[in-house]
C-alpha cells in the first residue's frame, strides 16, 4: 500500500499517463518520442515558472506577479541588446538579478508590513508590466547570434528525437528544486511555514527570511523563465504571457499541491505542466475543435483537483469551518 | 471617540480624490468644464462617471463578496460570458430593434450570470473551498466559455434599444450612470436597512461563531455570491453594448482586479468583516479619475499600471498596522520602493 501523501502525485501522473495514452489510440502519429520532447520544448518556461510558484504555494502564499515578470525580462533583454548593444554574457545576470530583487522586495513587503501575498504581488504584477510600456510600447525583436542559436540548437537524443537548450535549463531547474525542498534546510522551513505559520515562527524558524527567498527564489524562476521565453519567441513585448500566473497556478494545483499550503512535490508541477501540455497538443491533432477548449479542460480539471483536495483535507482534518 | 479624523476609513480615498482632482484643477483648468449640448451634458466629469460605471457596478458585488472574507476573481470571465450571451441572442432574432428581444436577451444574460454565481457559491459555501481557489476555476474556465458562446467571433449588434443600455443618455446624464446609482442604492438598502448587513459582517469576523449565533451562513454566502456575479452580469451587459459587440477575449480583461484595487482602496479590509459601500464607489470613481487625468495630462496612457501599482501599495500599506507602527515609532523599515513613496503622504 502506498503511502497516503502520495495519492494526489500518483493520481496527476496516472492522469498525464491515461491523456498520453488516450491521445496515442485516437490519433497516429502522436505515440512517438518526439511528441513528449515537444511538450517539453513548448513548455520549458511554463515550467520553469510553475516551478517557482510550486515554491509560493508550499509556503502558502500565492505570486500573481511571474506572467508579468517574464514579459518584463524579454523587454528589458530585447531593448539592451537591440538596442542598447549590450552582450548577451551581461544582460541575462542583469535580468536574473532584477527578478531576483523584484520578488525579494514583494516578499519583504508582505513580511514586514503583513500585507496578503494577493495584493502584493497584485501591486507586482502592475508595476512589471507597466515597467514594460515604459520601455517601450511596441514589438523589439532580437537578432542576437546568440539568443538565435539558443533558438535553434537542437540537442540529439537516441532515437531520432532532439530536445532544445531550454529544455536542459528547465530540467536542471526543475533537478535544483527538488533538492532545495527536500535536502536543504530552506525547503524544510517553507514546508513548516505552509503548514502552519504560527507554529514555525514558536518552533524559532527564520519565516521571515525564508518568506522572503521563497518570494525571490519566485522572482530568480520567473527572470529565468523570461529569459527561457526570450529564446523561444525572439522578442521582446509587453503583451507577451498575459494569464501565465493562471496557467503556472493551474499547473501547481493539477499537480496535487495544496492550495493552502504545507503540502506538495516538484514533480507534481512537473506533471501539471505535462498535462496541460497534452491538452494543448490532443487539441492541436484534434484539428476541429478551438484552442478556447484549452481553457476550458484546464477548468475543469482545476476543479476535480480542487474537490480531490477537499477530500483529503477533510478527511485528515475535521476543524475545517463554514 | 479614539478614531481620530484621518483614521476614519473614508478619509484616505477622498484625500487622494481630492489630490487628483487639485490637479487637474492647476495643470489642465478645462477638467471641470461641462457642455449641455443637444439635451446631454459632456466634459471629463460625466465622462468619468459614465466609464467608471461598469466598475463600481462590478466593485458594490466584490465589497459584499470581500465582506464575507471572500474574493471573486471570476467577474472578468462573467462580464464576458454575459455580454456574449446578450449578443449572441440579438443577433439570432428576427427584428433587432424588437424590445422584447432585447428584454429577452438582457434576462436571459442576467439569468446565467446568477446561475454562475450559484456556481461559485455552492463551490464556497457548499463545498468550503477557499474562494480564491474557488472564483478562480471559473476566471480560467469562463473565458473559454465565453468563446465557445461566441464561437470565438466577435458578435456585432446593431439593436438600438440594447446600444441605449451603454450608451444612451436619460434626463442629460448617460444612462449607465443610473443603473450604478440603482445597484447601489439597492445594495446599501439591503445591507444597511436590513440586518442582512450585519450578517454579512458577522460571517466575516467569524464563520464559526456566526453559524453558531444561529446564522444561516451557507444561505447568506450563496446570495452574496450571486449578487456579485449579477452586479458583474449587468456591468458585462453595459459593456458590450456601449460597443454594440461581445468580445469573449478582451470584455471585462482585469476588470476583477480593478475591482478588487476599488473596495480596498474603500477602506474595505481584504480579511472580512466590515465594509464600506460609499468607501468602494469612491475607490471606483478615484481609479477612473487616475485614468482619465493620465490621459488628460499627455502622460503615455501605458504608464497608468505603474500608477496603479503605487496607488495599491501606498493604500494597503497606510492600512497596514504594522507599517504605521514603524512610521511614528522610528524603526528602520525594508528600504521598499514605495516607502517613499508613502510617506509623501503620511
Amino acid at each position: 500500500m502506498v503511502d497516503r501523501k502520495y495519492v494526489p502525485l500518483l493520481v496527476t501522473i496516472g492522469l498525464f499517463i491515461l491523456m498520453f495514452l488516450a491521445g496515442s489510440l485516437r490519433y497516429p502519429g502522436f505515440f512517438s518520442l518526439q511528441v513528449f520532447m515537444n511538450l517539453l520544448i513548448d513548455n520549458a518556461f511554463l515550467l520553469i515558472v510553475a516551478v517557482g510558484m510550486t515554491f509560493v504555494i508550499l509556503s502558502g502564499g500565492i505570486d500573481l506577479s511571474v506572467g508579468s515578470v517574464v514579459a518584463l525580462t524579454t523587454m528589458l533583454s530585447a531593448s539592451l541588446i537591440t538596442e542598447a548593444g549590450w552582450p548577451p554574457a551581461a544582460v541575462i545576470p542583469l535580468v536574473l538579478a532584477v527578478g531576483i530583487l523584484f520578488g525579494w522586495m514583494m516578499g519583504a513587503i508582505i513580511h514586514y508590513f503583513q500585507i496578503q501575498p494577493f495584493i502584493v504581488t497584485l501591486a507586482g504584477m502592475f508595476l512589471a508590466r507597466g515597467l514594460c510600456y515604459v520601455i517601450s510600447i511596441n514589438t523589439i525583436t532580437i537578432s542576437h547570434p546568440f539568443y538565435t542559436h539558443m533558438a535553434l540548437a537542437k540537442i540529439r537524443l537516441p532515437g531520432g528525437s532532439f530536445i532544445s537548450i531550454s529544455v536542459v535549463i528547465a530540467l536542471l531547474v526543475v533537478a535544483l528544486a527538488v533538492y532545495l525542498a527536500h535536502y536543504t534546510r530552506f525547503g524544510r522551513n517553507t514546508y513548516a511555514i505552509g503548514g502552519h505559520e504560527s507554529s514555525a515562527v514558536l518552533m524559532g524558524l527564520p519565516v521571515g527570511r525564508t518568506k522572503m527567498l521563497v518570494y525571490a527564489f519566485s522572482g530568480f524562476c520567473s527572470s529565468l523563465g523570461g529569459v527561457v521565453f526570450t529564446f523561444y519567441m525572439l522578442s521582446g513585448y509587453g503583451l507577451h504571457t498575459v494569464g501565465l500566473e493562471l496557467d503556472a497556478i493551474a499547473a501547481v494545483v493539477i499537480g496535487g499541491t495544496l492550495l493552502t499550503g504545507g503540502s506538495g512535490y516538484v514533480i507534481g508541477t512537473f506533471f501539471g505542466v505535462l498535462i496541460q501540455g497534452v491538452i494543448q497538443t490532443i487539441i492541436t491533432f484534434e484539428g476541429t475543435l478551438s484552442s478556447w477548449w484549452t481553457k476550458m479542460v484546464i477548468g475543469l480539471l482545476l476543479f476535480l483537483f480542487i474537490l480531490l483536495q477537499r477530500v483529503f483535507t477533510a478527511r485528515s482534518t475535521r476543524s475545517q469551518s463554514v | 471617540m479614539s478614531v481620530r479624523w484621518w483614521n476614519k476609513p473614508l478619509f484616505w480615498p477622498l484625500a487622494v480624490f481630492g489630490l487628483l482632482l487639485l490637479l487637474n484643477l492647476i495643470f489642465k483648468p478645462e477638467f471641470f468644464a461641462i457642455r449641455y449640448q443637444n439635451g446631454h451634458l459632456y466634459g471629463s466629469l460625466i465622462d468619468i462617471l459614465n466609464f467608471g460605471s461598469p466598475l463600481a457596478i462590478v466593485a458594490i458585488g466584490m465589497t459584499l463578496v470581500i465582506a464575507t472574507r471572500g474574493i471573486d476573481l471570476s467577474v472578468g470571465s462573467l462580464v464576458a460570458i454575459s455580454g456574449a450571451m446578450a449578443c449572441l441572442t440579438i443577433s439570432r432574432g428576427d427584428d433587432q430593434h424588437a424590445l422584447s428581444l432585447v428584454l429577452t436577451a438582457v434576462l436571459l444574460a442576467l439569468l446565467v450570470s446568477i446561475a454562475l454565481g450559484l456556481w461559485n457559491g455552492l463551490l464556497v459555501a457548499g463545498a468550503g473551498i477557499q474562494p480564491i481557489i474557488a472564483t478562480l476555476i471559473l476566471m480560467v474556465a469562463g473565458r473559454g466559455i465565453a468563446q465557445l458562446i461566441t464561437s470565438g467571433q466577435i458578435i456585432t449588434v446593431t439593436s438600438k434599444p440594447y446600444n441605449f443600455i451603454g450608451a444612451g443618455w436619460l434626463m442629460t446624464l448617460p444612462f449607465s450612470v443610473y443603473l450604478a446609482a440603482a445597484v447601489f442604492l439597492f445594495a446599501a438598502w439591503m445591507t444597511r436597512k436590513t440586518s442582512l448587513g450585519m450578517f454579512i459582517e458577522a460571517i466575516g469576523c467569524n464563520p464559526t461563531a456566526s453559524r453558531l449565533a444561529g446564522i444561516r451562513s451557507r444561505s447568506i454566502l450563496l446570495a452574496v455570491y450571486m449578487f456579485c456575479a449579477l452586479c458583474a452580469g449587468i456591468a458585462g451587459l453595459i459593456t458590450s453594448s456601449n460597443v454594440s459587440s461581445a468580445d469573449g477575449n478582451n470584455a471585462g480583461l482585469w476588470i476583477e482586479l480593478d475591482a478588487i484595487l476599488a473596495v480596498v482602496i474603500g477602506g474595505t479590509s481584504l480579511s472580512g468583516g466590515r465594509f464600506s459601500l460609499t468607501g468602494t464607489l469612491a475607490g471606483a470613481l478615484l481609479i477612473q479619475t487616475l485614468t482619465t487625468t493620465i490621459y488628460m495630462l499627455g502622460v503615455p496612457p501605458e504608464i497608468t499600471l505603474v500608477v496603479k501599482a503605487f496607488v495599491v501599495l501606498a493604500v494597503c500599506l497606510i492600512q497596514s498596522p504594522s507599517f504605521r507602527r514603524s512610521l511614528t515609532r522610528g524603526i528602520p523599515w525594508s528600504p521598499a520602493a514605495s516607502g517613499q513613496e508613502v510617506s509623501r503622504h503620511g
